[in-house]
């Protein structure tokens, strides 16, 4: 493959998105996390869920400032880097960019600083609502950025304008409900609660490993693993929805995530594994399990899924079909209002595939002029590289399960047996933190890298995108990003350790004089109750 | 939906291009005066206790703050798509430069006190200064660039050309007049950033606040006025000719431009803009003396009203111009070609008039709570917890 000012930019967008992603699944479900303990120590005046809140709020605060900072980049790139696309589907896909700043940031970032600061400044009751007020705005701002990136994957309610060039929105709230959103938005904001329990436990076991906070540790793997029990199984039914709703908007994805080059009679066999190959089209050692990709996507035992090969021969059909779209636009460019109502009528009844015409333009600059062979190569290109996509998904699906797993054990541990919990199990706790993050990351990997060669899918091919930039600038900002990123990363996870080494904060007084209270109050009752922590 | 109807598409974009400029300047006026600290800081604060009295004056705000900056980004995003393309990618290195400051600022604000190294913290401080400075600076560069139009062009398909190679496009934004715009802003920022210290701090960070911020509002006017001279002599305007629409589809190649002697032709036009230029002196003026003078609270506001006169004045001037093209008109953004559709304004209208009272609502509440000046025992007793 040609290494072009396309793939630098792609490159760049994946880089910083990524980066990104480290930091947000943290802050979705950490922030909801810490909200919870606020709750309880409101209800219980107990002092140690008051520490374990601001023990736990420091940890976010130091993840949500790097969170907040790469996602400003993600904001300006589309205009940056991807200027054609921003004018091309901007007056969509702003639309829910915007409405994330007005209802989620300015509420997550108004009150974070109130979260911090206001200990001293607010009744405890108030500052619990802060505390959910964040938590909240964090997680709107997901279902914004989700809405948004749900309609790259399946473009509803929006349609081609001929005199402005670009697409335009016809009905927002098709927008809004898309269902490949809704299921997208589900899916990964448990996906954030799946890392931020994960974190915790993980966090807390290295902490009872050396008999440190223990009491503080306990409750908090208590928590947590009880809302990532909840997630977990959460993340997996709703990944199962995205499954099935790509099978009706995004089929050539869901073909590709599962090596199908050929049609199946229904109910399609799952390739559990096996080895895709993108020349010959057929896949190596698959182990199938009969009937179950004909479940899990169409839910039903009769619905054929199409494979690569049909799809690549549909998408020739709409390459040819977007032709005629694009001869009778650059008619309807030149007469505007005074175009010919038969011309106009072709454009109509053919503009659903002009994005395939452009898919041409990499080839030559008026699709018009498209040999053959070009039409072809096109429709082959519609078929994403399938091996990455296969074992991603593969490896996610399996982090998933192993995260039910794990949490259901810390759960059933936590809640029958004394909150004790063996030494190996919690080794193995403290080792899995990084598996969310990587799942998270595999996750949009196949998500972004399986609508290739799309931006927009069927809509607007990546190629066209991009800005006009030269090489030059984008490998300036690229270096500039990593070697930024880099540094970041590393103050962040030494800033990171260092508290977490250092362990909460313990007001000694506040404590003790709480453990008073509370003897002197059992003891008028039961002159043997153990006294609280 | 046929609800979107009941406003005229005109009208929607006329709204639009006020919301904009209200977020700009809602942004200036919030997030003006923590760049203004941060610009400030090396300056008024030389202890550890000072810088810490100084950056905890907009420890718990400036995040909120920000966040006009970027809804500002997506307002455009959303209203004014083809504003969005051309500006953020033609501004390309410029942009990555107050990016990158952006992104220093959160981290240098949350990581700056977490370890006691002074070296630590004195690395920090210059980043807080840096991501303070060089937007506030780049900010006006770039308008003054947009006054004088942007080489850029449109292709029949709407993809945007640069003209020029790619240093060009960065370096030559350096340009006499950019900036001097550039130290209108930036000593603007800094004037508010002064009035923000004078009313939250006290003892000696506010007395060198207020010293250095009586120059920086002197400057702000003067360099103000000298641009505003320069552009009734020195630099050509733009205006449509012929016959166009105001409700069309928002297509640049469907309208004529022309350049003009002078922007300053649309106050013969419109005489009651000038009321924001004298907006803009007369409010730097009593900043100038209200921090002379000691006064808190009123320096602030004057110094808000400064920066609204400020900025208005530019967009009023210019209007219906939002992002005129010097290297070939025809390609210039107005208000009347580069909007999102009729039923997209029309929705994020309404989502805006739902949300933004509510946002400003909850700010004021915030400023509420967190009202009272930042004192040097503030600091030492809740060293965990503040910045």
């Amino acid at each position: 493959m040609e290494f072009g000012i396309v793939e630098l930019s792609r490159l760049q967008f994946a880089v910083t998105a990524m980066y990104h992603f480290l930091f947000v699944p943290l802050t979705l479900g950490l922030s909801i996390l810490v909200a919870i303990m606020e709750t309880v120590y409101v209800m219980t005046n107990r002092p140690i869920w008051r520490q374990m809140t601001k023990f736990w709020g420091m940890l976010f605060g130091i993840n949500f400032a790097l969170g907040v900072a790469t996602g400003i980049t993600m904001e300006f790139q589309f205009g940056m880097n991807w200027s054609y696309y921003s004018h091309y589907v901007g007056d969509i896909f702003g639309a829910p960019l915007a409405m994330e700043g007005l209802m989620a940031f300015f509420l997550e970032a108004t009150f974070v600083g109130l979260f911090f600061f206001g200990w001293d400044k607010l009744s405890k009751v108030a500052h619990l609502v802060v505390a959910w007020l964040v938590a909240i705005g964090s997680n709107f701002s997901a279902l914004w950025i989700l809405i948004a990136n749900g309609w790259m994957q399946n473009p509803v309610g929006a349609e081609f304008n001929p005199m402005t060039m670009r697409m335009e929105m016809t009905d927002f709230f098709a927008v809004l409900f898309n269902e490949v959103a809704q299921a997208k938005f589900v899916h990964t904001v448990s996906a954030g609660y799946v890392t931020a329990s994960v974190f915790v436990i993980g966090v807390s076991a290295w902490y009872l490993l050396r008999s440190r906070h223990v009491e503080l540790a306990r409750r908090s793997i208590t928590v947590a693993a009880a809302f990532g029990l909840a997630s977990a199984f959460s993340v997996v039914l709703l990944g199962d929805e995205s499954g099935y709703s790509a099978t009706h908007s995004q089929k050539m994805k869901l073909a590709a995530i599962e090596a199908m080059w050929e049609t199946h009679d229904a109910p399609a066999p799952f390739n559990l594994i096996g080895f895709p190959d993108q020349e010959t089209r057929e896949t190596h050692y698959a182990i199938e399990i009969p009937w179950a990709m004909g479940l899990i996507g169409t839910r039903s035992l009769t619905t054929e899924i199409p494979g690569i090969n049909d799809l690549v021969a549909t998408a020739e059909t709409r390459i040819r079909s977007g032709l005629i779209a694009y001869e009778a636009l650059l008619d309807v460019r030149v007469h505007r209002d005074e175009t010919d109502p038969a011309v106009m009528a072709t454009f109509e009844e053919h503009s659903a595939d002009l994005g395939f015409a452009f898919l041409l333009k990499k080839y030559v600059d008026n699709p018009l002029e498209a040999t053959e062979a070009q039409i072809q190569a096109a429709a082959n290109d519609t078929v994403p590289t399938v091996w990455p996509l296969f074992w991603a998904f593969r490896l996610m699906v399996g982090l998933g399960f192993g995260f039910i797993a794990t949490m259901a054990y810390f759960f059933y541990r936590a809640s029958f047996k004394g909150m004790n919990f063996p030494r190996p199990a919690l080794h193995l706790a403290v080792w899995m933190i990084p598996a969310p993050w990587i799942a998270a990351e595999l996750g949009w990997f196949v998500a972004e890298y399986g609508r290739q060669p799309w931006t927009v899918d069927g809509v607007l091919p990546t190629a066209m995108s991009v800005s006009a930039l030269s090489m030059t600038e984008v490998a300036l900002t690229l270096s500039g990003f990593v070697i930024f990123y880099t540094i970041l990363f590393i103050v962040e996870m030494g800033l990171m350790l260092k508290y977490i080494r250092k362990g909460p904060y313990q007001d000694v007084t506040e404590t003790e004089a709480w453990n008073k209270r509370h003897t002197d109050r059992l003891a008028g009752r039961d002159a043997f109750a153990a006294p609280g922590e | 939906m046929i609800l979107h109807d009941l406003m005229s598409y005109e009208l929607l974009r006329v709204i639009w291009w006020l919301l904009l400029g209200i977020l700009l300047i809602g942004f200036a006026l919030t997030d003006g005066f923590d760049m203004g600290v941060g610009a400030l800081l090396p300056f008024v604060a030389k202890s550890d206790v000072e810088r810490r009295i100084a950056i905890n004056t907009v420890g718990p705000v400036w995040e909120g703050n920000q966040v006009w900056f970027i809804v500002g980004g997506a307002a455009i995003f959303a209203a004014w798509p083809p504003l969005y393309a051309v500006s953020f990618s033609g501004f390309y290195l410029a942009m990555f430069v107050i990016l990158a400051a952006l992104i220093v600022r959160p981290v240098a604000f949350k990581y700056r006190s977490k370890r006691d190294d002074p070296r630590w913290r004195s690395t920090w401080d210059w980043a807080l200064f840096a991501s303070g400075a060089l937007p506030a600076l780049l900010f006006g560069v770039a308008v003054g660039n947009v006054i004088q139009g942007v080489p850029f062009r449109f292709t029949d398909d709407l993809h945007t050309i640069y003209e020029g190679v790619w240093y060009m496009k960065f370096i030559g934004l350096l340009d006499p007049f950019s900036v001097l715009a550039g130290v209108v802003s930036l000593s603007m920022l800094v004037m508010h950033g002064s009035a923000w210290l004078t009313l939250k701090a006290e003892g000696i960070v506010q007395t060198r606040a207020r010293a250095i911020g009586s120059v920086a509002a002197l400057i702000a006017v003067g360099a103000y006025m000298v641009a505003g001279v320069w552009l009734a002599v020195g630099i050509e305007g733009f205006r449509i000719v012929g016959e166009y629409v105001t409700d069309g589809p928002s297509n640049p190649l469907h309208f004529e431009v022309a350049r003009t002697s002078s922007w300053l032709v649309a106050y013969a036009e419109r005489p009651w803009i000038a009321i924001a230029p004298v907006m803009g002196v007369l409010g730097g003026l009593l900043t100038f003396l209200g921090l002379r003078a000691g006064r808190e609270l009123s320096t602030l506001l004057v110094s808000k009203f400064a920066i609204f006169g400020v900025i208005s004045s530019v967009g009023l001037t210019m209007f219906p111009f939002i992002m005129p093209s010097s290297s070939d008109p025809q390609s210039s953004l107005t208000v009347w070609n580069s909007s999102s559709s009729h039923l997209t304004l029309f929705i994020m209208l309404v989502s805006i008039a739902i949300f933004m009272p509510l946002v400003l609502m909850y700010t004021a509440w915030v400023y509420k709570v967190l009202w009272g000046k930042v004192t040097e025992t503030d600091v030492s007793e809740n060293s965990h917890s503040v910045y």
